[in-house]
């Protein structure tokens, strides 16, 4: 298991990228799996940057892990925020013509959308988001 | 990510390049606004763009709704499968003008 610890700021976006980029890379991921696998990682950690410490400053933790034959990935995502489980997020309505369309909402929904399991829990004061997705697949 | 711009008449063309993202989505939805005070098209060129995020979706609807709103029309072309993925994904196709 890898691990990246860092500063929940927007800024540091482009390290976390780099770091899942990496990792996927090391395992053969196929193209567009790793763009999903970034794009989810990002909507993530863009919300915990953006809603998790409001008002202080806090760290955002990345855990990957590659196993099995094929092979699936597992991302976890902690913080030490306010309890959040971004699952409960309504999804957006993706059928209403252009200027009825909220501009925001996606990113969760995206998520739901690209990987293959999905699960929040609370524990010992962490939010951890758990996404597993076939490397493969 | 880097926008390399073009004018043909009335037309204006974004030529992007990388990832949009959280970090670099106001710099596109700066350089797609600013087309749109002069041209009647803004072509958004997507050729060298592989990797697309909820940040850079919202500026792909910012753009639309001033387009509608101006009466003028915004278009993307040369979309790589793994973008359109994504704008299917979230029923953009039906709401963005793809060629």
């Amino acid at each position: 298991m890898k691990e990246l610890c860092v500063p929940a700021k927007l800024e540091q976006l482009n390290h976390v990228l780099a770091f899942v980029a990496n990792e996927l890379d090391g395992a053969g991921c196929k193209e567009t799996v790793k763009t999903q696998v970034m794009v989810a990682v990002e909507e993530i950690f863009v919300n915990i940057a953006s809603y998790a410490y409001p008002g202080q400053e806090g760290m955002a933790t990345i855990r990957m892990q590659i196993t099995g034959v094929p092979a699936i990935v597992q991302v976890d995502m902690l913080d030490q925020g306010i309890p959040y489980n971004p699952l409960q997020q309504k999804p957006p309505d993706v059928t209403l013509p252009v200027q009825e369309r909220a501009i925001g909402g996606l990113g969760i929904f995206m998520v739901r959308q690209t990987m293959d399991e999905l699960c929040y829990r609370y524990e010992n004061r962490y939010n951890i988001l758990t996404m597993r997705k076939a490397l493969n697949g | 990510m880097t926008i390399q711009t073009s004018r043909d008449g009335a037309t204006t063309t974004l030529q992007i390049e990388g990832r949009v993202d959280t970090m670099t989505s106001p710099q596109l939805q700066q350089a797609v606004l600013e087309a749109f005070q002069e041209a009647e098209k803004v072509v958004l060129d997507f050729k060298n763009v592989s990797y697309i995020s909820s940040a850079g979706l919202r500026v792909l609807l910012i753009g639309q709704k001033t387009a509608q709103s101006k009466h003028t029309a915004m278009v993307l072309t040369h979309v790589g499968e793994t973008v359109q993925n994504v704008l299917n994904m979230v029923g953009f196709n039906s709401v963005l003008t793809i060629e």
